[in-house]
């Protein structure tokens, strides 16, 4: 099974990114990270593709900076990554990300597609749908548990009140929740491994884009202003004595909910 | 503006999102409904009252909705010329949300808590846990598709009158419309509506496993609480998404809000920061929910909740 999987990179989560005030982007420092939610999607991918001898190719739409976070899930074990780079993509809106996710992997073929469920860092989550469509294949979406059958995959699908088993013949997308697995981490092996696995990085004239669909230029969107919104002040923080639970108990009287 | 809301029928009623989108689409002007599920009278008059004019049912059957809800949908918006489409967050509103994105070329707004139509469509969005707002305006061609947060709207009713119903056939997509549920399970929960508690007891990866949220639900049954959990909760799998507080999950207002081996991610925070009293507790004294706590314990959540449990019962 050819198994794409898709991965991004982003600004450590640890240290609090900023949008420029002139372009209302996102500040992407050089080193990102894989974000955290891609890990469960590339230990899927993994999984799947060792059940049957497949291959797991990472597709990533990467405008600048190193590949450290492309590295973290090579080394996690796949095969070889596919990264865009293009600075005309910078500015691009999440549908023009899927327009080239997909185009890229239609460009390599594949089987299954897998996707985490929604990055850390944007808000649309809609990322999964958009590439099934554009691929025009069937989406399983939302999966807490994946396994294949004869005629193609099934889920666990999560959903307001419990969960739903999905399937749907192959090729297909899938996109995945943190519940589906826990992801790997590298080995040493691995780690060195990853330094000599192929990426190939492609434009998005490659991939038969023109300048006026990528970017600001293709976005249907358009950020007008940004203010910051007051927030709470800081309350009392104390450390568990013992009896802390006193304070709280104090505290729900006071709010008269007791 | 020609609006259109997204709804889908969950045991009989509408969603609860459709009915806050419809509170404020009507405000734009006439508003129809395009409706997935079983298509019952009950659910048709919820959303009469609250103002769609016109509805556009799919009865959807065993397929998933995605594929074919997005096809229906395409047509119809293109043939009404539908200027503004509104979803809710749910998994539902995002597959079809999503798909229609793509099949028609239009971007999707995303994570609105305010959308306004005034020349443009512009939606208002929170980022960094609430603490900037942003406001993007759809550009380029209509309809502009917007994903609206849990609560952004109070459903309020406006009259009694029923909509015009028409039904609309299921598209034949082939391969891409083959994915089907074949079973579905419900996980039944407790106590009040997470949405209307009064007090919410919220707890976090921090409750450690699924056998230990007990802890929670303790607590929450001695204060008469909803119980809420975050994304990592729901994606382990200890209890139902229905509870999940924050950006992809339910918007809560609750008058005292405790949250339980929470750290606070910003997109758990965007849907609890609001509430009137916020309690945390947490071993990580660097957690970010302390910063919009108005009591913070640093200790051991299955020390201090127990004990708080026990010393609520005697009271």
């Amino acid at each position: 099974m050819r198994i794409a999987v898709c991965v991004k990179q982003i600004p450590d989560p640890a240290t609090p990114y900023d949008l420029d005030p002139d372009t209302h982007r996102v500040v992407r420092p050089n080193d990102q990270v894989l974000d955290d939610t891609d890990r469960f999607g590339v230990e899927v991918g993994l999984q799947l593709a060792e059940g049957d001898d497949g291959t797991v190719t990472l597709f990533s739409m990467s405008p600048s900076g190193s590949l450290q976070g492309i590295r973290q899930a090579l080394a996690m074990g796949a095969d070889k990554a596919v990264i865009i780079d293009d600075e005309s993509l910078a500015g691009s809106d999440a549908l023009t990300t899927s327009r080239i996710l997909a185009a890229a992997i239609d460009r390599e073929g594949f089987d299954l597609v897998v996707a985490g469920t929604e990055s850390t860092d944007g808000s649309s989550g809609v990322v999964p749908q958009q590439i099934a469509e554009l691929l025009h294949v069937p989406s399983l979406t939302f999966a807490r548990k994946v396994e294949v059958t004869d005629s193609g995959i099934r889920v666990e699908q999560q959903t307001a009140g419990g969960y739903d088993v999905a399937e749907a013949p192959l090729p297909a997308l899938l996109a995945v929740t943190s519940g589906v697995a826990e992801p790997r981490y590298p080995t040493f092996k691995g780690i060195m491994q990853a330094k000599k696995k192929p990426i190939d990085t492609v434009t998005a004239a490659d991939l038969g884009f023109t300048a006026d669909q990528v970017g600001d230029a293709g976005a249907g969107q358009e950020i007008t202003s940004v203010t910051m919104v007051p927030t709470r002040e800081a309350g009392e923080i104390v450390e568990d004595d013992g009896e802390g639970y006193l304070k709280i108990v104090a505290l729900l009287e006071q709010a008269k909910v007791i | 503006m020609t609006t259109w809301v997204f709804s889908e029928e969950i045991d009989g009623h509408a969603s609860a999102s459709a009915l806050e989108l419809l509170t404020k689409a009507r405000t734009f002007g006439d508003t129809t409904v395009f409706h997935i599920g079983a298509g019952s009278d009950a659910a048709y008059a919820e959303l009469g009252a609250h103002g769609a004019t016109n509805l556009y049912h799919l009865a959807i059957g065993d397929s998933l909705p995605g594929a074919p809800a997005a096809a229906a949908l395409a047509v119809l918006a293109e043939e009404h010329g539908a200027e503004l489409i509104m979803f809710g967050m749910g998994n539902t509103d995002r597959d079809v949300a999503g798909r229609l994105s793509a099949k028609i070329g239009r971007p999707v707004l995303g994570n609105a808590v305010d959308v306004s139509v005034d020349g443009a469509v512009r939606v208002t969005s929170e980022i960094l846990g609430g603490t900037q707002a942003v406001v993007t305006e759809a550009t380029g061609s209509a309809p502009a598709l917007v994903l609206v947060r849990s609560k952004a709207f109070p459903a309020e009713p406006s009259g009694e009158d029923l909509p015009e119903v028409t039904p609309v056939s299921m598209p034949d997509l082939g391969h891409e419309g083959s994915a089907v549920i074949t079973e579905s399970h419900v996980e039944e929960s407790e106590g009040p509506d997470l949405e209307v508690a009064a007090v919410v007891v919220a707890g976090g990866r921090g409750v450690g496993a699924a056998e230990k949220w007990a802890v929670v639900e303790d607590l929450a049954s001695q204060l008469d609480a909803a119980i809420g959990a975050t994304r990592a909760v729901i994606d382990a799998g200890w209890v139902p998404s229905r509870l999940q507080v924050g950006q992809t999950g339910k918007t809560v207002k609750p008058d005292v809000y405790i949250a339980a081996g929470v750290s606070g991610a910003m997109q758990h925070l965007v849907g609890m920061k609001d509430s009137g009293t916020i309690i945390a507790i947490n071993k990580d004294a660097e957690a970010p929910i302390f910063a919009v706590a108005d009591l913070g314990i640093v200790g051991d959540l299955h020390s201090v909740v127990p004990k708080l449990t026990e010393a609520l019962k005697e009271k």
